[in-house]
């Protein structure tokens, strides 16, 4: 994520309270929360969803549909399908829509542009 | 080929030690001169703690998946499988998508918030010494609860695979192995310990492909004739089907619901895996962590599929019950059936260096845990230097150890197997809930997160302490004894909810209210990185 260049103390004197309140933080937070919240939900109701089938359906888990190849070692082999999808989706929209956003908020919080003091800050003081 | 009538002798098993021994040496060789190279540059905290921060994202992910299969699951999920057939596979399915809680919304926020442990990132914007304390706290109690498992199962994996069956001499060898973990992680601290778990990841899923592409083989490459022909062995067409071991009671049904929430929702609060993303530089390189062990666990378990139904078909789930060691000999079973006694001793030097590696895992974060936590901010307040800090850590590393080695010496032989599911439990109880409101509810507040985490841990572990695995049952730890007043085996369908409901009404009941400048602090850094700790360059 390229943080190298920053001293360990660029950090203590921003004023992180302004950097939240940017639109471009705002961005930010949203595009990282609209992605990770509903596909956290979504994985795990199918997940669940799968485990409630082994647990009660046994009948239809049992169904065979090629040779020994029955619906519930399908919908498990999908379970791995689904994990390894997610995963790339996730690391493929962090590229597109989250890293470059975090790298810009960075990088002006590295040239000093939230420090605290600075005449930006407004009506709080 | 697959009408093959199962036939291991087992007694052959025996011959075998010496050079089961033998490649188990010249593993210990190998990581010993790696990490005595590696240790050369261990001179801060970090190095310590953190390997300097300097490995690269597949390298951290190996070793995380080092990390993470650990005997149980690579001897336990292979025997599950064979024996109980399709229920095996369904109980690796919850530790495979468990993953996706840490890679969507732990594993980047923590290393960009923390330094060393999970109390950093919790301790963040809240009142320290408290929440410090109570991670501190939970945090010992999932690795003093994971390592007692894993040194127990040592002694039955002693029987096993050296033909060792005295009790003086299971005992000898557990100190060995408690001996070469003290040292591994006393001179190579996190950078040996990393090392050790890639060096045994590699061996643990090379090993693994090799043994399923030649039971594949067999059966030419078809899965559905591998499956009639585990089924025909089992004389039992219902092991291709889920049921035959969480399906036979309602009460059975309803536990492995509980053991599904806390497989998914403990694995992301593992202390000793949130460790892990402290090892690498950027929030970039901990996202690349989790992808790489994603892709090399789920590997894993697709291959433990195979190997399970293999065993059932090759050696027969008969022979596995009755072999020394009962459901963990599968695996070492089916290697010496496919290649004789050089793939055996291979997979069971690969068994050995997996419980080396796991415990050393544990015990790194324990003795971190105490002396960056305990010792460094609560008790000296954050004055110890950080030179006195390691040097408390590495004297916690002894102690633990030489605690490993009398909880495993002395849980030999008891049924101990509740441990590992507990210690799921008690992360996802304790951990979780704090993790996932500090990150991402502003209005959190210390108050919740103590709540939260003392009545997590509380729980889980009460709960655990009144169910049929302690008491009232023929497979309980007392059986002669029986308060089991909780039906469950496992705690988490109760306590994470419970955790959950707590953590919120500590905050809403909260008459203070916390540092909204450290909050938004918290929220920037975790997602931006801006101010997160650096690689060590030395």
């Amino acid at each position: 994520m390229g943080n190298e260049a920053q001293t360990p103390d660029a950090a203590a004197s921003v004023d992180f309270q302004e950097v939240q309140q940017t639109a471009q933080f705002q961005e930010l937070r949203k595009r990282h929360r609209s992605f990770v919240f509903p596909m956290a939900i979504a994985f795990l109701l199918w997940y669940f969803a799968y485990v409630l089938l082994a647990d009660y359906a046994v009948g239809f888990m049992s169904t065979k549909l090629w040779g020994n190849i029955n619906v519930g070692l399908v919908l498990g082999l999908l379970q791995f399908v689904s994990t390894f999808g997610i995963t790339a989706w996730y690391v493929s929209y962090s590229n597109r829509r989250l890293d470059p956003v975090a790298a810009e908020i960075r990088n002006e919080i590295e040239g000093h542009e939230f420090d605290k003091g600075s005449t930006v800050r407004g009506a709080a003081q | 080929m697959s009408a093959m009538v199962p036939m291991v002798n087992v007694a052959a098993l025996k011959d075998t030690t010496l050079l089961n021994m033998g490649i188990f040496a010249l593993f210990v060789l190998v990581t010993m001169v790696i990490v005595f190279r590696a240790s050369r540059n261990n001179k801060t905290a970090a190095d310590y703690y953190a390997a300097g921060r300097s490995f690269t994202g597949s390298q951290n992910g190996t070793a995380i998946a080092g990390d993470y299969l650990s005997a149980a699951s690579f001897l336990g999920i292979t025997g599950a499988i064979a024996v109980n057939g399709y229920d095996g596979f369904l109980y690796s399915i919850g530790f495979l998508v468990a993953w996706l809680v840490a890679l969507l919304l732990v594993a980047e926020l923590l290393r960009n918030t923390g330094k060393f442990t999970m109390a950093d990132v919790l301790s963040f914007r809240l009142r320290q010494r408290p929440v410090r304390i109570a991670a501190a706290l939970s945090t010992l109690a999932v690795c003093f609860f994971y390592l007692l498992a894993q040194m127990a199962g040592a002694g039955s994996l002693i029987s096993l695979l050296l033909g060792i069956s005295d009790w003086g001499g299971q005992a000898l060898v557990i100190v060995v192995v408690g001996a070469l973990m003290i040292v591994y992680v006393l001179i190579g601290g996190m950078k040996g310990t990393t090392w050790v778990q890639i060096i045994k990841a590699v061996l643990l899923i090379c090993g693994a492909a090799v043994m399923t592409l030649w039971v594949l083989s067999i059966y030419g490459f078809n899965l559905s004739n591998l499956l009639g022909a585990a089924a025909d062995s089992a004389k039992n067409p219902n092991v291709l089907n889920p049921g035959l071991q969480y399906g036979k009671t309602e009460t059975s049904k309803l536990d492995f619901m509980s053991l599904g929430l806390a497989l998914v929702l403990g694995t992301a609060a593992l202390p000793h895996v949130l460790m892990r993303f402290y090892t690498v530089p950027t929030a970039k390189e901990a996202r690349k962590s989790v992808v790489w062990s994603i892709w090399l666990i789920g590997l894993f378990y697709l291959f433990t599929l195979v190997l399970g139904y293999g065993a059932a078909a090759l050696v027969g789930a008969d022979t596995i019950k009755s072999a020394p060691g009962g459901v963990n000999s599968a695996a070492p079973l089916l290697a010496f059936h496919l290649g004789g006694p050089l793939l055996l001793g291979f997979i069971s030097a690969v068994a050995f260096a997996t419980i080396l590696a796991v415990v050393a895992g544990l015990t790194i974060t324990a003795a971190a845990s105490f002396a960056h936590d305990i010792y460094a901010n609560v008790i000296s307040k954050g004055k110890a230097d950080a030179g006195t800090e390691v040097k408390v850590a590495r004297r916690t590393v002894v102690v633990i150890g030489v605690l490993a080695i009398l909880g495993g010496i002395f849980a030999n032989g008891q049924n101990v197997a509740f441990l590992v599911a507990l210690a799921f439990a008690v992360a996802a109880s304790a951990n979780l809930p704090t993790i996932v409101y500090s990150l991402f509810w502003k209005k959190f507040t210390t108050q919740g997160a103590t709540w939260s985490m003392y009545g997590g841990l509380a729980a889980a572990i009460i709960l655990i302490a009144l169910s049929p695995v302690v008491s009232g049952a023929k497979t309980s730890m007392i059986p002669g004894a029986n308060f089991a007043i909780f039906p469950l085996s496992n705690p988490g369908i109760v306590s994470i909810p419970l955790a959950f409901l707590l953590g919120w009404l500590g905050t809403v009941l909260d008459k203070r209210r916390e540092d909204t400048a450290k909050q938004a602090e918290m929220e920037v850094r975790s997602l931006t990185g801006i101010g997160a700790e650096k690689a060590v360059n030395h």
